[in-house]
Parts: structure tokens; sequence; C-alpha cells
């Protein structure tokens, strides 16, 4: 009894206080994010979100942590699916496709009304607009956006008779320096590989690098068309196989993710490739003095872009749409994306959050995280076509097929493309 | 009347269980059954009949026929082994030696540990270069690194090796027990007559434990079926599907590349192998096996 009465109180109290404001018009809105580096970008989110929602009278935002990337999209379906979407999701820029074939997402355009808004479309880096238009319309919000460098150990470099502040500029001088770099031990043993760029999992995405710095693209912007039995494309995988069984630069198999920054740590290879999310980790664990640069270029330098997009669902209230917007104009502000990026190493979108206050004094004490802004220059859209998942899944299967010398690079590729096309010709 | 009453009960006292095999395993048997021949529906487009079209995919698909070969290498490679091994280990710690209390917690423990976690500390232990494996090679016998998961010819023994730690353990409680349960008059009768430890292991111990090794058999034909959780985080299927098994593939065909309808033809596949299995060991073990 007395417990019921206690609330009856505080229910009353309440909406006496809150009355005014939150009268019929609440608006809420459910929010999904991924987390795909460690705790602290978790913690910095649901910071911003309640300065948001406390700035924001009527407007709550459940911010809910959805797990990996790939989870993420999975829940987010799963719900549409089942009638309960997200209003919000930070999802992987290159799933845009599979969420318009869902027919789930909408595009920003509708809800940009004002020029401020319009301006605020344009005031995204192009690189990753790239993957966030298709179609003359904007469906992704660049958030949490990454590039892979080359990081090098200035201290083996050193070592091995180079100059520590120089690292590769082009594929044959990752082969000459590799091989000056590559030590092996008393018993024969390579105790330390010249280069390593991680293979297991989704090695399209840094292979993607490698196309690109040969001048050929994978995809077209529709989404609709593979290239992946271009000779440039084959020239690009021959080079990444020959770093192992040619030149013996780099350890042979698949390379494992997870372990590159550890085995940079331990002095088992002198570069590696990987992306700016690991800038801090690196910061941070490195006993040596490192470096950090652009990848190295062939034809032309080049990097592919990562990571995650907002994107608003299409089956929500227009008020709710309304406010959804709102909240990722404010949270892609410079203010809130410096504080995103000095939190994470994510590399911040927009020009304008380079040039806050903030951002100068991090830069100015750790200027490696500029490299992967200098680099947007030559970065090109993800990977992304419909049925994403499985197109790219196909792609990565001939990668690690030709990487581990189970079919020659031609009949991998061939291969490949010969199943992306049964795949995307219903999308023509 | 009294019929009807004892009628009644016996619904009610079925009820419960009926309920739950109904929601979990029934129903979603045949509604996948019925999905297999339906198309995958995307957005606004339903899902439409499409006959035999997902099984002529299916026939087609050499990603398929590639994880079915794995899982059939996978369930040669784990069954007989952690069988075996649980046997041994039944045997080792049942017998009255010092130390029996820390061995039995030592086989055990892989049990109670989460395949994830235990995945991600073999991870560590295959990891090229510094991980433990390649320690002791590099340490005592001056071996190059090698790169166990990255290979497709050793990924797939791998993850074998990874599956048959985790479970034997498991299937040496059951032996454990059924030792236990053993009268110890049998062992007195056979040293009166004289018979040798090894004649009283083939000829006494193991007819009475083949019901326990046809509970221990059933279970592991499904474990080699069931246990991919290690899969996701030591290799994610690769590299190019050596070690990826059937109900890997039926996840990824479903939660990462959307294709439901051909989901629920793979997960059909997969039924009825199970169910080929399991009568198959009935069949075939019950005659040989002598119930107490």
């Amino acid at each position: 009894m007395k417990l019921s009465q206690k609330m009856k109180v505080n229910c009353i109290a309440s909406l006496l206080l809150t009355g005014v404001s939150a009268s019929a018009s609440a608006v809420d809105l459910e929010f999904y994010f991924p987390v795909a580096v460690g705790g602290a970008a978790a913690d910095t989110i649901q910071a911003l979100t309640d300065e948001y929602v406390a700035a924001n009278d009527g407007v709550n935002i459940d911010a809910v942590y959805a797990g990996s990337y790939g989870d993420t999209v999975t829940k987010a379906l799963t719900a549409s699916r089942g009638g309960k979407p997200p209003q919000l999701s930070v999802i992987l820029s290159v799933d845009m496709f599979t969420l318009i074939d869902e027919e789930v997402i909408m595009p920003f355009d509708s809800l940009v009304k004002t020029d401020d808004d319009k301006a605020w479309l344009e005031s995204f880096y192009p690189a990753f607009m790239e993957n966030s238009q298709t179609g003359g319309k904007t469906y992704g919000i660049p958030f949490q956006r990454s590039t892979p460098v080359l990081y090098w150990n200035k201290e083996a470099f050193a070592e091995a008779g180079l100059d520590p502040d120089t690292p590769p500029a082009t594929w044959e001088e990752t082969i000459e320096m590799g091989k000056k770099l590559v030590k092996k031990d008393a018993d024969g043993n390579v105790s330390r590989w010249g280069v390593r760029i991680p293979s297991s999992g989704f090695p399209y995405w840094l292979f993607q690098g490698l196309t690109t710095q040969n001048d050929v693209i994978l995809a077209n912007s529709d989404g609709n068309e593979t290239y992946f039995d271009d000779p440039k494309v084959a020239e690009a995988l021959q080079y990444l196989v020959d770093l192992s069984m040619k030149h013996e630069v780099m350890a042979p198999g698949i390379i494992e993710w997870g372990a590159t920054p550890k085995a940079f740590f331990e002095g088992q290879t002198a570069m590696m490739w990987t992306s700016t999310g690991n800038l801090t980790n690196v910061r941070k664990n490195a006993p040596f003095d490192f470096g950090v640069g652009l990848l190295p270029g062939n034809k032309r330098r080049g990097a592919p872009t990562g990571g995650g997009n907002f994107f608003i669902f299409a089956d929500s209230t227009d008020e709710q749409k309304a406010a959804a917007f709102d909240f990722v104009k404010w949270i892609s502000q410079p203010a809130q994306s410096a504080k995103w990026t000095i939190a994470t190493g994510y590399v911040a979108p927009r020009a304008d959050t380079w040039e806050t206050d903030e951002m100068k004094a991090y830069t100015a004490d750790f200027a490696p995280a500029l490299v992967a802004r200098d680099q947007l220059e030559f970065a090109v859209a993800e990977l992304s076509t419909y049925e994403n998942q499985r197109v790219t899944g196909i792609f990565n299967d001939a990668l690690a097929a030709a990487i581990t010398g189970t079919k020659s690079v031609e009949e991998a590729l061939a291969e490949a493309q010969k199943n992306a096309e049964a795949i995307l010709k219903d999308y023509r | 009347m009294i019929h009807r009453r004892e009628w009644v009960y016996g619904w009610l006292f079925l009820s419960p269980a009926l309920l739950f095999l109904f929601t979990f395993t029934h129903y979603p048997a045949a509604s996948t059954i019925i999905s297999s021949f339906f198309s995958t529906p995307k957005g606004r487009r339903p899902a439409k009949f499409i006959g035999l079209e997902n099984y002529q995919t299916l026939i087609q698909d050499e990603v398929f026929w590639k994880v079915l070969g794995n899982n059939f290498w996978f369930a040669l490679g784990t069954i007989p082994i952690s069988v075996g091994l649980a046997l041994l280990m039944a045997l080792w710690v049942n017998s009255h030696l010092k130390g029996t209390t820390l061995s039995r917690i030592a086989f055990f423990a892989p049990t109670v540990l989460p395949l994830i976690a235990v995945a991600n500390i073999w991870l560590f232990f295959y990891t090229p270069g510094f991980g433990l494996i390649d320690q002791f090679r590099s340490g005592l016998f001056g071996l190059p690194a090698i790169n166990l998961l990255g290979n497709p010819d050793t990924a797939l023994a791998a993850v074998i090796v990874v599956a048959i730690w985790k479970e034997a353990g498991f299937f040496m409680i059951f032996y454990l027990a059924a030792l236990q349960s053993i009268p110890p008059v049998l062992r007195e009768a056979a040293d009166v007559e004289g018979a040798s430890s090894f004649y009283y292991l083939r000829k006494i111990l193991l007819p009475l434990l083949m019901p326990t090794t046809l509970f221990v058999s059933v279970n592991a034909v499904i474990n080699s079926f069931r246990l991919v959780d290690h899969i996701f985080v030591m290799t994610d299927g690769g590299p190019d599907n050596a070690s990826s098994l059937l109900l890997f593939y039926i996840y990824e065909t479903a939660f990462k590349y959307w294709q439901t309808g051909y989901a629920a033809t793979l997960t059909v596949v997969m039924l009825i192998l199970l169910s080929i299995l399991a009568i198959g060991q009935f069949f075939l073990f019950d005659r040989k096996i002598h119930y107490q």
C-alpha cells in the first residue's frame, strides 16, 4: 500500500514537472550502435547521447549497444522484419545497398530542407560520401569511419640500415626495404618479417588498397557490377601473393588481423598495414619509436575507406524521423565529432572538425592522427554491392584461395567474377 | 469413468513436454521444410513458391559440398577420438591412484568453460610466431613458425583438436558414472577365476559400458554438427571455406547473406542427415547392447 501510494505521488509530481514540454509530443528513439574497437567507444556514444537528451526536451533516445558490425546489421534487419525497427542505427557503410534492397532505410534528402541542412550535407569529405550515396540520394551520414595506414618500426629500420623516417612509397620499395628488414635467427628461421598485410576474415579491405594503387576499382557506384577479373586486379593480387611466395618479405598463408598489432609490438614484423582504429592501441603499447604513413602507391596512391554510417529507418513516424535527423546533425557537429575522434581514433569525417581547438591540440601532440586525414584525398569507396555480404564473401574466398595457393590468381578471380555476376545480374 | 479420467491425466502430464516439443522442435522443423520450397522474401516482395529450385541450387553449390565434406572429416576426426579419450580418462580417474581428484578436475574443466572463451585461448596457442605452440617449436627444436589456422591443409584439423579437447571431458563424466555403478563383485569374481585385467576390460567392463557408449556416441554425432562456436572466433570458416561446417554455413547463409529460403533448404539437409544417423545408430548398436 505504502509503496503504491508513494509511486502515485511520484507519478503526479513528475507529470506536473514535465507537463508542459512533454505534453503529447514526446518522441522516443531507439538507436543501435556497434562497437568494433573496445570500451571507450561505447562510453563515448552513451555520453554524447545523454548530453543531447539533456539539452532537448521531449526527445528520448535509447542507445542500444548491438555488438559487432555484423551483429548490428543482423539485429536491425531482424527487428525490421519483425515490424519493430530502430529509428536510427550506425551500420557499416557498405551495407547500404542491402538496407536499400530490404527497403528498411530512407534517404536523408527528404529531411534536408534549409540551406543550413544542405551546407551540412556537403560538409563531409567526398571520400566518405562515396559509400553513402547512390542514385543521386544520400542514405548514410559518415560517423565512425576509418582507413588503413602503414605503421613502421623506426628502430627496425635503423637496424636494417634504412632511414628510419622514410617509409616505402611504392610497391617496389616495399619489396626492397622488406628484404633488408627480414631477419633470420641462427636456425635460419625468420624472426622478423618485412611487412604484414592481414588477410583473415575480410581480406578484401586491405586488398582494395592494392587495387586502388593499381588504378582499378572493384565495383561500380550503382553496386550492381563488379570487376574482379580485370587484369589490373589480377596484377594486384599477384603482387600480394608474391610478397610471401616470391620475395619472401611477408609470412605465408592467411595472416590474422587480431594478432597483427601484437606481432608488430613483438618485433615480428617491421611494417604493418592496419586500420587507423589501432592508432591509440599502437601509441600505448609499441615499445619502440614508430611511424605512421600513407600506404605505398603503385600507379597512384590509394586506400579504401571503412567503418560505419548513420542510417535512418523508414518505418518511423515523421516526428521520429525529424528527431533522428536532428540528432545526427548535432552529433556530427565539430565539437561532438572532435570528442568522438579523440576518444576512439576514428577519422573525423568533416574538414571543420580538424579546425577545432581540441583537434588542433590533439594533432599537435600526436601528429600521426593527421595521416588518415591526408590519405582521404587518395581514398575510394569501400567495396559495396547489392547482397554485399554474399558478394564480398565470394571475393574473400577467392583471395584466400590465391593467398594460400590452392588456386591460381586468374582462376580464383575468374570464378569469383562469375559467381558475383550470377548474383548481381538481377539488380540491373 | 475411471478410464476417461486416466486419459485426461495422461494428457495433462504429457502436455508441458508436448507443448515445448511442438513449439521448439516440430513446428520449426515443419516450417523449415515448407520455407525450403519458397524464395527469400526481400523488402515488400513476399516469398513465392519456387518448388525445387533451392534444391537445384544446393546440388550445384560447390561451397555446400565442400562444407559437407568438411563436416564428414570433422565427425570422423572428433567422434572416435573424443569417445575413446573419454573412456581412457574415465578408467584412469576411476582407479585408486593418487591425485585422481586433481585429474578429474583437469579433465572436466574444458566442459565448464564457454567455447567462445576457449576458442580465444586456442587462437593464441595457434598464433604463428609468438603463440604457445610456436614458442615450443622454436624454443625447443628450432623449428620455423607454423601457421596452422591460415593454411587450408591444417585449418580443419586445428579446429577438430579444439572440439575434441572440449568434449572428451564431458563424455568422461558419463563413463565415470557408469563405471562407478558396476558392482565390485564382478571384479572380485574375475580375480577369483584368474582373469587378466585386459580380459576383464574386454569381456565385462566394455559390454557393461555399451549403453553409455551408445548415449555418448549419439551425443558426439550431434556435437559434430552442432559445435561451431569456435569457428566464428578462430577461422570464420576460412581460408576459402576450408574449416567451414554445415551449421556454420547455414548461419552465414541465413544471417549474413540473408538467403533465408536457401538456408532453410540447407537446414532440411542437416535434419535428414541427423535423422538417418540417429536411427542408424539405434538400430545398429542396440543389438549389441546389454542393458543390466
